[in-house]
């Protein structure tokens, strides 16, 4: 599998320039049933937060026999900061919180989630990595968002706050009021990760080799079709689609249908 | 397998080579490996033993163990080359002569060097998994008995107690043909021995477990205790005494700096003068400030000029303490990383003395004629790696006993024997034993997977020239043959790995 950039084992920014430490917001739902099945940890985009999964994911998937976790990067939900957050600390926090767990982890990260996923996937063998409505980065994500949220979009290109509509986060069947609240909770990511969004390195290839599922929806108006199938082919797939649904998945309407998918992708590598 | 909902395309597994259609979850699979199946496979595949086969040798049985891989100790290197063979999907059957795991580390048992108060001279960044990062509310210099438990983490973590053999220690291992290789082991206190073979065998039993005892005219008439620092465990035995610290490396300095504090006299004995780096200089623990500057690829000569300028400004002049001055530039021996050592000194509590000439009944007499009359002794003086159930010619060893082994890793005369930890780095050993069993482990795939590939790769670790991986001419000793710059050796085996990378 070639995801991604060579191997770099010559580390010295990491070593010279660890990352500070901070104090993170972990949710857990224990798994129903007897069989020890990997833990999973969801791992929210930028502006939002463990909230996100906890709503619905994390116990309906715990409820299907996995011991499910989530987390809010550094500077989301209720989780510290430190100084001016990079890409490199969220995938920290990332790292440390899947090694703190007592088995070998599956990711699961969402939109900007997935890049930080695709990125810790390079410094962590885990069991599997599922990303979901990835945004990868570049120029083309800011021209996507630019063409359906210019305004919200632009100061996020000077360094400013990007403000997401609801129409881009989810599907006409969602209740606007529930939409409205869950929009009212995004957060912000620090300037120098949105940046590092556009400019970045990508992610180097997954370490331990860990099959990645790769999941979205026609109609993101986040994540082009395009978009989608470009990280799909990446890491040797092509994409599992849900119509119909906006980015958010795990809050949107139907959001059991995209879970149960992956709970049955992982239940088939147990078997 | 099914579409779900609302996911396009047809219904129809796809299987390995199928071309990828939209919406299966068959799609989204690992083509060439079946990724889950192989994932199955890997957790319960060896354990069906139905499919190996005993074979008679000398009236003795032989256990074939088929394409499983041998390795040899369960400590820290031992542990990743389990987790990263099997990463690699092979079946892996681990030795280890204690009851658990953690080899040094594990400091209950008679080999480990540590004593109550041992800790990390690397920081955390330098000294981790590069895979499995310490707990980031751990200190930067963590204490053995965490890093025992980091290892104990990492094992459960990866699920890598399950394939060890606890209280099993190796008596020989033999090449046989075919590359393949017969191990014969016994119950740790003794028993029936019993032999397996095969595919590959990866040594992983440490160097620091072997004292390495000086001899002395006049010792044998010696009144006083003598201890290798080995057996020295906590301050109590010193308490009260008068206690000569023989050798100046990092566990000398340790040693003496305790006795500073709890015996009732310290002298120091070293033979040469030593740089002294600081634990932590500008407020950050030094060995990362260090690797900043190493990063800038500046000439060795330049960096050698900026570290000792950090030094004189920060440690200052060492002979003004009655130490003797460095005979050698900075990086040309292993580093000595000790804050207290020189405050002790300082404060009287440790006295700087030259090497020993001789022993007496009741004293020491010293190089510069001086005589004094510890009661206790703690030769500090460091180990010997030991190969005992490999015969010398299998590691092409030199007269002196060093094996010449490709990167202190492949043995050039045998492709699936290798070694690893078996390094001195100015860094944590964990990254390199990574980093050298990934290599080991993407070795063995490339010879089974790509047989024209290997040879070709195999040809040059067969003509590579023996190297040292140091930036300045090392101090010759018997311990720094394998000492290395972590910066150089770790660039030498990314061009390996790089070499070995689409082995799958």
């Amino acid at each position: 599998m070639s995801a991604g950039l060579p191997l770099k084992i010559m580390r010295s920014r990491e070593w010279a320039r660890p990352v500070p430490p901070v104090r993170r917001e972990v949710l857990s739902a224990r798994a129903s049933g007897e069989e020890e099945r990997p833990p999973v940890l969801f791992v929210p985009g930028l502006g939002h937060a463990a909230w996100a999964f906890e709503e619905h994911w994390l116990e309906h998937a715990a409820q299907r026999g996995f011991p499910t976790y989530t987390m809010s990067l550094r500077d989301h939900g209720n989780s510290g900061s430190a100084g001016k957050a990079s890409l490199r600390a969220y995938t920290h926090d990332v790292v440390q919180v899947a090694a703190g767990l007592p088995r070998q982890a599956v990711l699961v990260g969402h939109g900007t989630g997935a890049l930080v996923v695709a990125h810790a996937l390079a410094r962590y063998p885990a069991r599997a990595g599922v990303l979901l409505c990835p945004v990868f980065g570049g120029w083309r994500t800011l021209g996507t968002a630019l063409l359906r949220n210019p305004f919200g979009t632009l100061p996020g290109a000077f360094g400013g706050r990007v403000r997401v509509r609801r129409g881009q986060l989810f599907g006409p069947n969602l209740h606007a009021s529930a939409a409205r609240v869950y929009v009212g909770r995004l957060g912000r990511a620090s300037t120098r990760a949105q940046w590092q969004l556009l400019f970045g390195r990508g992610p180097e290839a997954p370490v331990g080799d860990p099959p990645v599922l790769v999941a979205g929806t026609p109609d993101d108006k986040i994540v082009s079709r395009a978009a989608l199938g470009r990280v799909a082919t990446r890491y040797g797939g092509a994409p599992l689609l849900f119509p119909g649904m906006g980015h958010d998945m795990m809050l949107d309407a139907g959001w059991a249908e995209p879970i149960d998918a992956i709970v049955d992708w992982l239940s088939k590598a147990e078997h | 397998m099914s579409t779900h909902g609302t996911a396009q395309g047809p219904a129809d597994p796809t299987g390995p080579g199928a071309e990828p259609t939209p919406g299966t979850l068959g799609a989204a699979w690992n083509e060439d490996s079946g990724s889950w199946a192989t994932l199955a496979w890997r957790s319960t595949e060896w354990t069906g033993s139905s499919s190996y086969t005993t074979v008679w040798q000398d009236d003795k049985p032989v256990y074939d163990r088929g394409e499983t891989v041998c390795v040899i100790g369960a400590g820290a290197s031992g542990l990743t080359a389990v987790k990263n063979l099997r990463e690699q999907g092979f079946a892996v059957d681990c030795f280890e002569r204690e009851t658990n795991i953690g080899g040094a580390w594990n400091w209950r048992h008679s080999r480990s060097p540590m004593s109550a108060s041992t800790h990390l001279i690397s920081s955390k960044p330098m000294t981790q998994f590069p895979d499995f990062p310490m707990p980031d509310d751990w200190p930067d210099y963590p204490s053995h008995s965490q890093v025992n438990e980091y290892l104990g983490r990492y094992a459960d973590h990866f699920g890598l107690r399950e394939h060890i053999w606890f209280g099993t220690e190796v008596v020989t291992v033999d090449p046989v043909e075919g590359d393949r290789w017969d191990v014969t082991t016994r119950p740790s206190g003794g028993g029936v021995e019993r032999i397996a073979r095969y595919a590959a065998v990866v040594v992983a039993n440490g160097h620091n477990w072997s004292p390495k005892l000086p001899s002395y005219e006049g010792m044998d008439d010696f009144r006083g205790a003598m201890v290798h620092a080995s057996s020295y465990k906590d301050p109590a035995m010193l308490r009260g005494r008068k206690v000569l610290v023989v050798g100046g490396g990092n566990t000398g300095c340790d040693v003496a700096v305790e006795a500073a504090q709890h015996a009732a006299k310290c002298w120091h004995s070293v033979r040469r003068g030593y740089w002294y780096a600081p634990k932590f200089v500008f407020g950050r623990p030094a060995d990362q400030v260090n690797d900043g500057v190493a990063g800038l690829r500046l000439p060795l000569r330049v960096r050698q000029w900026m570290f000792a300028t950090t030094l004189r400004l920060t440690v200052g002049d060492l002979t003004r303490y009655g130490l003797p001055k460095p005979d050698h530039r900075v990086y040309e021996t292993h580093p000595i990383v000790n804050s207290q050592l020189i405050y002790y000194i300082g404060h009287g509590g440790v006295q700087p003395v030259p090497d020993v000439a001789r022993f007496d009944a009741t004293g020491v007499e010293l190089a510069g004629g001086e005589r004094i009359e510890p009661d206790l002794v703690i030769f500090a003086t460091g180990y010997l790696p030991r190969f005992e159930f490999l015969g010398g010619d299998v590691l092409d060893a030199d007269q002196e006993g060093r094996p010449r082994l490709h990167l202190h890793t492949f043995a050039r005369r045998f492709p699936t024997l290798a070694v690893v930890g078996m390094v001195q780095p100015d860094s944590g050993i964990f990254p390199i034993s990574h980093w050298q069993s990934v290599a080991v482990a993407r070795w063995l795939r490339l010879r089974e997977a790509d047989p024209n590939r290997a040879a070709t790769f195999w040809r040059g670790v067969a003509a590579a020239p023996d190297r040292r991986w140091t930036p300045a001419k090392v101090k010759t000793s018997t311990r720094h043959w394998f000492e290395i710059s972590h910066t150089l050796y770790l660039r030498a085996l990314e061009s390996v790995l790089g070499e070995l990378e689409s082995a799958r």
